[in-house]
């Protein structure tokens, strides 16, 4: 089974979330964390994993043999992006916009137009115990997130569990990070904020067909903000984590949840357990 | 006119509390909400909406299944797997690049434009907001952010006005590096957390990338005061001037909730701290305008 975590607004407990059940889960069995948050990627952080496996995430940008080019300008024709100027001499490649969509090498018609691998970020693997880490960091600068991200998810195993930690927001990246998942929980907190994002996130997952379920992190006294609302959209609430200074200082050390307070991990099992429940095991990605 | 813009890296950190404060305490600015993707400052500064335009962006493939003689071309050449089984066209994969309209033999396959947002210019109690609410599952917002950074500047110009502020989105890619770049000064709001001072490493470097002087608030610095002494140590050591640090205070949370700028809900603690930083801030400001004209 594919859960995916994501949140709208940042900073709601996405990580949190993602790194305590895929721990929780690990005592029963093989499972595989991907940190699909290529922006600023903190599975790490939590996990005492060491990155065995490093390779390049690339995007293919054209390279112009000017031996072959004539220069008929058909390259810069067909580039939706901009990324190709045709001048009267000269082709111009801006890495900056090009999508890697190939149009321009497939199109040229003197053949022109080969292929290069420009490295936009690196996929990092490793292990521990019964969990496979698997994550993408966008290098510096770079802004194709959404193809890091691709790269990341070539490597999903679904022999076992996959759990997958989203950006925020509710953009390309989101929709890469999370589409084809089997269920999607959405970590929100109990503030106008945290409501309104939420509800851009329900939006998106609609709007992708995948089943949801609510986290309330920072939950608390305004709780009925949430409630009210995933009452009205019939969405169930699956787990609430309290206010709780101690769990705030554990997350600031970079300690997992269900580390520090190992009574979670029963939670996060009956959780996982629910969300089994809620779908027909015939659809589930496996 | 001076642009300053507040972005963290790391989401959920108090950017949007932080610009609300601003658009309290600032004379003579331009408010814009840089995050077209899951954007809050509006719910505290509730614009009224004076000029709605639409957004219109890239482009989509349509398959014409009457003309499709499903050779199967456009799904080998599509590098986005945006052509599904039956010849349809899944929207949200396709990146519009048009290549499968170009080589379909028989012509089945047409772009079309598409509007994956809209933009905003509205008038707030704090003065004129520049904003956008990208469509659900849109692609471009760093074409959107752009968009509304240029009008914002050409309405500040009009007004005569001294700043622009802006809030940025989360993260450090496509929409971030279009709100980033250009602007007078970033003001980087993290948190002492190990994640926080992950992602306030990575921001440090787009801003040193881009070439935008960096200053640093840390947000709820007594959570953890060994994590802040880490991040007074990295900002030290990188030349990036610590201009804050809030203590954890709840009335940021009870702002937020009755929908207000804290400096105006209650005076306190966490009031007069950001109250010092925004006069450090105009500072600062006023610094690179000197910097620049000598």
């Amino acid at each position: 089974m594919i859960v995916s975590v994501a949140s709208g607004k940042g900073g709601t407990g996405k990580t949190l979330i993602a790194t305590s059940l895929a721990l929780s889960l690990s005592d029963q069995t093989k499972v595989q964390l991907l940190d699909c948050d290529v922006e600023e990627p903190n599975t790490h952080i939590f996990l005492d994993i060491k990155a065995e496996q490093s390779s390049p995430a690339l995007l293919l940008i054209p390279h112009i043999d000017e031996d072959k080019c004539t220069h008929c300008g058909v390259c810069a024709e067909v580039c939706a992006y901009n990324a190709i100027a045709a001048l009267p001499k000269k082709v111009l490649v801006f890495p900056e916009l090009c999508h890697g969509c190939g149009a321009c090498s497939y199109l040229c018609p003197e053949s022109a137009i080969t292929e290069e691998g420009k490295e936009i970020g690196v996929i990092k693997q490793g292990s521990s115990g019964n969990i496979r880490l698997v994550a993408g960091e966008l290098t510096l600068g770079e802004v194709a997130a959404p193809t890091v991200i691709r790269e990341v998810k070539r490597h999903i195993d679904t022999a076992g569990d996959v759990i997958i930690d989203a950006s925020p927001g509710t953009s390309c990246p989101v929709i890469e990070a999370i589409k084809d998942s089997d269920f999607c929980l959405l970590v929100t907190e109990p503030t106008p904020f945290g409501l309104n994002d939420l509800s851009l996130a329900v939006e998106t997952t609609r709007k992708l067909g995948i089943p949801t379920g609510v986290i309330i992190n920072r939950a608390g006294d305004n709780d009925q903000l949430i409630e009210q609302y995933c009452q009205e959209q019939d969405i169930p609430i699956l787990l609430r984590i309290p206010l709780d200074r101690n769990i705030a200082v554990l997350y600031s050390k970079g300690i997992p949840l269900v580390e520090g307070m190992p009574d979670w991990r029963r939670d996060f099992l009956q959780l996982f357990h629910r969300i089994k429940e809620m779908l027909p095991t015939a659809e589930v990605s496996r | 006119m001076k642009e300053l813009v507040i972005i963290s890296g790391k989401g959920g950190t108090g950017k949007t509390s932080i610009a609300a404060s601003f658009a309290a305490l600032a004379q003579r600015k331009l408010l814009v909400d840089c995050d077209v993707d899951a954007a809050d400052l509006h719910l505290i500064l509730k614009p009224q909406v004076k000029e709605n335009n639409e957004f219109w962006s890239g482009q989509s493939a349509f398959i014409d299944n009457e003309k499709c003689v499903e050779c199967g071309l456009c799904e080998k050449v599509c590098r986005f797997n945006a052509i599904t089984n039956n010849y349809v066209v899944d929207p949200i994969s396709c990146e519009g690049c048009g290549l499968c309209a170009r080589v379909c033999p028989v012509d089945a396959i047409t772009m079309k434009d598409n509007m994956p947002g809209h933009w905003f210019v509205s008038e707030t109690r704090y003065g004129t907001l520049v904003h956008a609410k990208l469509g659900i599952a849109e692609d471009n917002s760093g074409k959107l952010v752009t968009l509304i950074r240029t009008r914002a500047k050409a309405i500040a110009q009009e007004q005569s006005l001294d700043y622009i502020i802006s809030d940025g989105p989360p993260g450090t890619g496509c929409p971030v590096i279009a709100s980033l770049s250009g602007a007078d000064v970033a003001l980087l709001v993290t948190e002492p957390t190990l994640s926080g001072i992950h992602d306030l490493e990575r921001i440090v470097s787009v801003c040193q990338h881009f070439g935008v002087p960096a200053l640093a608030c840390i947000n709820k610095y007594d959570i953890n005061e060994q994590n802040t002494a880490k991040i007074e140590e990295y900002c030290n050591s990188n030349s990036v001037n610590i201009v804050a640090k809030i203590p954890f205070d709840n009335s940021m949370i009870q702002a937020l909730e009755h929908e207000m700028p804290v400096v105006e809900f209650s005076n306190s603690t966490a009031t007069q701290h950001i109250r010092a930083l925004w006069q450090n801030i105009v500072q600062e400001l006023d610094d690179a305008r000197t910097e620049k004209q000598t």
